[in-house]
């Protein structure tokens, strides 16, 4: 959607030289990121003296740990220009249906295939509009974005499910170890995982490859619908993923559930340092951002900040983290001519 | 001629409204009733507005989904400001509301040019931004009608020819489009900057300028509307028209607007509207829960977007592709 003419015209400079990899990761937004994780964390620290409790860091990972197990599907998405705006309105359709299904009679095991099927059917729409009729993702996702949340409110209208089994609330419950909750061993698993995915996999370049050039993508044999309509079905079940351990955590279902976290999952891997534009971006970089993310919301929470207030926060930071570079870039330009 | 006109998009959406309308009036004559034709119409007037700002903004290759957060927004300013000075003209208001609104269309509009950031981004963070804004300087309150005065309660709501004052800002706006869009320079640039920016430069128009200007109307539209839906609903807080701005979009696609810009006319835009004004209108008449209406429009835009994409296909040959690239 946005024009190439200012880039177009600079074109993209490819050095004789690798930097070593020590020099490229000082350089690296990853890097900058980290640091100001740690800063967050220790303004943390002093702003609230509850902060440092072990118990309440671990409820802290909650605010991110469940968004970010999208974000890490959208940042592949996003890499290979595409986007999915309806996530948030999948786990409200994923919700839905396990809460249908408990109200016919289901058990856990089946619960969880409701959700993660569901959210892989609607990926699979998705990705059928966008691969298979060749139409736009934005709108795409917008369209579906209310169909999928409009089902629910269909369904379910001004009412509720609620009474999930005990066990079921494992998953957004339960501890694994100690402090360490289910959902944040589930972060770090599903971290690992795409990152192999990413950085280590044909796939991964594939989708590297997609993101910079699909028409070149196409001509040195990728399959390039078919690798797009995978990532489709691959985030419709990482929000199928966090359907289940939203409900499980929340103990209900109302139509309204996650209501506007696809900006903040799309806000998580922009500041990951994903290029919107597609063609760039890594896991851990989405990773250390969920972090920051879910530091700093946590960190308003306890200094009593209400949650619109942050929403402002988030907004800001996302068109932040884009201005910033392209405004330092232009200085840079400006000082060379 | 007739060939091209059964072929043309206006015309589909335009029998297809007819086959609705007829639909519905066969079961629920009531429907058709001149009186209640007036009050769909007036009902659809804050779509119809928001719409054709939409249109421009899409027509250069933009989207702003952050018309609906505009105008809760200017309308909490307005509405808190007639609190305070109860005194202030209607006149002055609107003024305020416009402004206010372009203001914020302003904001969006030079990070898309100045800063070359993509407008789903700019949008959809401005969108939270402008509301947290309006949680902020209200505290989270609520005003209520009997904090307004009458006089800027009644303006959009007194009946001057037959219709609502509303309706007829509506039918100005409608008017003043469509000056714009068919004699204006500027009304040709959103074509040409849609069509194809690069060719855009070379006949001299600024592409970035444009679409800013494209941001500025459609929030000055927002600002205005801002105004007319809190003085007409009499009750002004956080979440007013949450959502709105994707039954906006969706009356855009709908109305045969092209997302990926150039394509759209001043008719479709008003016919997507109506089309999303009298479903919405008809629910509650044909006894449908009034929680369809989410998914009625998600499946709207899609529908609508899939009959595009196929209707678009005859598209030209890039033949300098050189040109295409330099700049």
């Amino acid at each position: 959607m946005s024009l190439a003419t200012h880039q177009a015209s600079t074109g993209r400079q490819i050095p004789d030289r690798l930097k070593t990899p020590l020099r490229r990761f000082l350089a690296s937004w990853e890097l900058l990121l980290l640091c100001v994780a740690v800063a967050v964390f220790i303004l943390n620290s002093f702003a609230s003296p509850y902060f440092l409790d072990p118990w309440n860091l671990s409820d802290a990972t909650y605010n991110f740990t469940e968004k970010a197990m999208i974000a890490f599907a959208m940042a592949l998405l996003i890499i290979s220009g595409e986007i999915d705006l309806s996530v948030a309105s999948i786990i409200a359709l994923a919700s839905t249906a396990m809460g249908f299904a408990l109200q016919l009679g289901a058990e856990t095991p089946l619960l969880i295939l409701t959700g993660l099927g569901v959210g892989l059917l609607c990926g699979a729409f998705n990705g059928f509009l966008v691969t298979g009729l060749g139409l736009p993702s934005i709108v795409v996702t917008i369209g579906t974005m209310s169909l999928f949340r409009g089902i629910s409110y269909i369904v379910l209208g001004d009412k509720a499910y609620t009474g999930y089994p005990s066990e079921f609330g494992f998953f957004g419950q339960g501890y694994v170890w100690w402090v360490i909750t289910f959902e944040l061993v589930l972060f770090a698993v599903t971290a690992v995982i795409f990152a192999i995915l990413l950085h280590r996999t044909n796939f991964g370049r594939a989708v590297f490859a997609i993101g910079n050039n699909p028409v070149g993508a196409l001509f040195s044999g990728i399959r390039v619908t078919r690798v797009k309509f995978a990532l489709f079905l691959l985030t419709g079940l990482m929000s199928g993923v966090a359907a289940i351990c939203l409900t499980s955590r929340l103990g209900a279902t109302r139509p309204s559930i996650a209501f506007g976290w696809e900006l903040e999952v799309v806000t998580m891997v922009v500041l990951g340092g994903v290029s919107i534009l597609g063609g760039s971006g890594s896991i851990p970089g989405v990773a250390i951002a969920a972090f920051v993310m879910g530091m700093v919301t946590f960190g308003f929470g306890l200094l009593n900040v209400p949650g619109i207030v942050m929403s402002i926060f988030i907004g800001l930071l996302l068109i932040a983290v884009i201005a910033l570079p392209r405004i330092v870039r232009q200085i840079l330009a400006r000082r060379k001519a | 001629m007739i060939h091209s006109l059964i072929k043309s998009r206006e015309t589909v959406l335009a029998m297809a409204i007819l086959v609705l309308v007829g639909a519905i009036a066969s079961r629920f004559p009531a429907f058709v009733a001149p009186a209640n034709l007036v009050n769909v119409f007036n009902d659809t007037a804050p779509l119809i507005i928001l719409a054709l700002g939409q249109m421009v903004v899409i027509l250069t290759r933009c989207i702003d989904l952050s018309v609906a957060a505009n105008l809760a927004l200017t309308g909490m300013v307005v509405a808190m400001l007639n609190t305070l000075l109860p005194d202030l003209p209607v006149p002055l208001i609107m003024v305020i509301a416009i402004g206010l609104g372009s203001v914020m269309g302003l904001f969006n509009g030079l990070l898309v040019w100045k800063l070359d950031i993509p407008p789903i981004v700019v949008t959809l963070g401005t969108m939270t931004i402008y509301r947290g804004i309006i949680f902020v300087i209200s505290g989270g309150e609520w005003i209520n009608a009997h904090e307004m005065s009458d006089a800027f309660k009644a303006f959009p709501r007194d009946v001057v020819f037959g219709l609502p004052v509303l309706s007829w800002i509506a039918i100005l706006v409608l008017i003043g489009f469509i000056v714009l869009i068919g004699r204006t320079a500027l009304g040709r640039a959103f074509f040409a900057v849609g069509g194809n920016p690069h060719a855009a430069v070379y006949t001299g128009i600024n592409v970035g300028l444009t679409q800013c200007a494209a941001y500025i109307i459609s929030g000055a539209l927002a600002g205005l509307t801002g105004y007319l839906w809190v003085a007409r609903y009499a009750v002004a807080y956080v979440d007013i028209a949450g959502g709105f701005e994707l039954e906006v979009v969706a009356a855009c696609v709908i109305g045969g607007i092209s997302i990926a810009g150039g394509i759209g006319s001043v008719g479709g835009a008003l016919l997507g509207a109506l089309f999303l004004g009298i479903v919405k209108n008809a629910l509650p008449v044909v006894n449908i829960s009034p929680f369809w209406q989410l998914a009625i429009s998600g499946s709207a835009i899609i529908i609508a977007v899939a009959f595009n994409a196929t209707s678009n296909r005859t598209k030209g040959r890039v033949i300098l592709k050189k040109a295409e690239h330099a700049t």
